[in-house]
């Protein structure tokens, strides 16, 4: 028995089983549970690179739950499309994972910090499980083990609005994983099958049926719900402005791109590209939904006060991006979709831990509390402005990579229409995130002193301006410790290094969209 | 149309029921409606599943000499486990209201809206 031959089930289960030996482990010292968290998550990194590399030198994996043959048995694929947002996922959860502890201390009550690491890998082996999976059931299964944990990691923080988000999500999660579940129902009445290759077989020629019409159209509506497409993000922004730093950044950086991945499976395997009913027009009518999410998203996120709350509307937009490369249904468009899984995992995740370390320092996540942070946090304020480049779309970040391509895509597709909408939403973007990179470099004497920040603030305000940076209160506010500096500073070094080096995921992204386009 | 209805009437079941759960999840207030509302949601899914296992004059699907037509076992197996699943959430749901309940005194959403709206405005000038 080889166990590389196991590799594609061990990545859901190690952190599974792992979830189940922290509360034991964190009995005896606290902080076992989460020297077994990072170990966890980074054996998910290798053993992930190691499946996509195996893919890549030698194609599809299919691995039988148990020895039983698909299409009876349950079955694990692992393809260029899920092999690379494996390890996509599977690094950002590794990353956050180590900033985890410092910042955990903070903003988590004690006694739950062993529960938290538990609750997060189970959350790990529900993401992981959603990627892997070839059956459709058993993709539901996962979305709601990821979900339940995500609700969970939601309401870990001391917040009690954290508990309202946590419960909206709940609420609309249950409607999206009750959608799809019908949606497979559906499946299997008209097909007899569960497993997505045979699916793919059995679909084409019940195209004309009105089950696998409405299958789908239940399908589309669950995952959109998930993803947090436009008009379905309601519970988005809360949920990420409430939890704690972390759970913002691991379900901002992880849990909509595999929404996103379960619709192109749901899209491009199940169904086949040349589904198209004439009924429903589904990729027009997503690809209207993800344009209005770009600028909606945009706009929403100038209008917020919050650090937290302007980075999910944010991410709503970006969202948007990545619906919008999928539904317009071309090579370029759809490379430069996959990418944005990558990218935008990036860039979020950046931006989230960069904002975790001044919530770390201050406590406060107000858009003015970052007012002169350039000199008191170098390091991070350095790596929160890549991010916020990146998300601009400034040449050699990872951000215009993919959006050039999404761009590139629409002309190919004589869909020039959207390319005004990219490059209004990259305006908008500028707008919000350049107020906020003047007022960490170059803090001026506003005029609204006397409102706003309180008495704090103000008062840092003003040593800053007399420009003595040696100040007892500067040193009060100095850089995060290196535990939380080091991941954050990662993730902004790759959001120029892919940024720079771009062939590295274009080539891996260009094939993923050329199997999704063509057969399989 | 007596056909539509009598010859399918599972699936007028199983919509209203769904109907009734999805009305309750999104107009009524109260927190533990809410979740009422959410299992009689799923449950008309999984009387949905059930009813589709169905074959006309079908035995339990065992091994037995006069089970020669049985129901299909896979939706009720699929079934049991998506009815493991609506426990779960149930149990997280009303873990959140209890501590809602501890937080905010109260199980109404309008209210707890309203003081979240009121905190926010006295923080904003405060």
């Amino acid at each position: 028995m080889n166990i590389a031959e196991h590799l594609p089930v061990l990545v859901i289960v190690i952190p599974l089983m792992s979830a189940v030996i922290i509360p034991l482990a964190g009995r005896a010292n606290s902080l076992y549970s989460w020297y077994i968290t990072v170990a966890v998550t980074f054996s998910c990194f290798l053993i992930s690179s190691s499946l996509l590399n195996t893919v890549m030198n030698t194609g599809r994996i299919s691995y039988w739950l148990g020895g039983w043959e698909p299409p009876w048995g349950i079955e694990y694929v692992i393809d260029y499309l899920n092999g690379f947002v494996l390890v996509v996922v599977s690094f950002i959860l590794f990353i956050v994972s180590l900033y985890a502890r410092k910042s955990i201390e903070m903003e988590i009550d004690e006694d739950k910090t062993t529960t938290f690491y538990s609750i997060y890998l189970l959350f790990a082996a529900g993401l992981m499980g959603i990627i892997n999976t070839g059956d459709i059931f058993n993709l539901y299964v996962f979305i709601e083990i990821a979900s339940l944990a995500g609700y969970a990691l939601i309401a870990a923080g001391r917040k009690r609005e954290a508990l309202m988000a946590s419960y909206n999500y709940l609420i609309l999660g249950t409607i999206a994983a009750t959608f799809i579940l019908l949606g497979i129902g559906y499946l299997y009445m008209a097909t007899g099958t569960l497993n997505m290759a045979d699916l793919r077989e059995k679909l084409p020629a019940l195209y004309d049926s009105k089950v696998v019409l409405t299958a789908f159209a239940f399908f589309t509506v669950g995952l959109s719900l998930k993803l947090a497409l436009f008009p379905l993000h309601i519970w988005l922004p809360n949920a990420y402005a409430y939890s704690p730093s972390v759970v913002g950044a691991v379900m901002a950086a992880t849990a909509t791109k595999v929404g996103a991945y379960a619709m192109l499976r749901i899209m491009f395997t199940v169904f086949r590209v040349d589904f198209d009913p004439e009924a429903v027009p589904v990729t027009k009518i997503l690809l209207v939904l993800s344009s209005i999410a770009i600028i909606a998203g945009s706009v929403l996120a100038i209008a917020q006060t919050t650090i937290k709350r302007m980075l999910a509307y944010s991410s709503v937009g970006q969202i948007g991006y990545i619906v919008l490369g999928a539904a317009l249904v071309n090579q370029t468009a759809m490379t430069g979709s996959i990418l944005h899984i990558l990218n935008h995992a990036l860039m979020k995740g950046t931006l989230f831990l960069a904002t975790g370390a001044v919530v770390y320092k201050t406590g406060i996540d107000d858009i003015s509390g970052l007012r002169g942070m350039g000199r008191k946090m170098p390091f991070s304020m350095a790596a929160f402005t890549i991010g916020g480049l990146s998300m601009i779309g400034v040449p050699l970040t990872v951000g215009f990579v993919s959006k050039w391509y999404i761009a590139v895509g629409a002309l190919n597709a004589g869909m020039w229409y959207f390319v005004p909408v990219i490059l209004l939403s990259s305006l908008l973007t500028t707008v919000y995130f350049w107020r906020i990179i003047e007022s960490i470099y170059f803090p001026r004497k506003t005029k609204d002193r006397g409102q706003g920040a309180g008495g704090r603030g103000q008062n840092t305000e003003r040593r800053t301006q007399s420009a003595d940076i040696n100040t007892p209160e500067s040193e009060i506010y100095g850089e995060a410790p290196l535990g939380m500096l080091i991941p954050t500073l990662i993730l902004a070094g790759l959001c120029i290094f892919f940024g720079v080096a771009a062939f590295l995921p274009v080539s891996v992204a260009e094939k993923t969209a050329a199997m999704l386009l063509g057969g399989m | 149309m007596i056909e539509l209805i009598a010859g399918k009437y599972n699936y007028w079941i199983y919509i209203t029921l769904m109907m009734i759960g999805f009305y309750a999840m999104i107009a009524r207030g109260n927190l533990i409606k809410k979740i009422i509302g959410m299992n009689i949601f799923q449950t008309a899914i999984f009387l949905f599943y059930i009813s589709v296992a169905k074959v006309k004059d079908g035995t339990a699907p065992i091994l037995w000499d006069k089970a020669v037509i049985y129901d299909n076992p896979l939706p009720h197996v699929l079934i049991l486990t998506a009815i493991v699943v609506s426990v779960s959430t149930t149990a997280v749901a009303l873990a959140l209201v209890i501590r809602i309940y501890k937080e905010y005194g109260t199980m109404e959403e309008d209210t707890i809206l309203r003081m979240t709206e009121n905190r926010e405005r006295t923080g904003g000038n405060g």
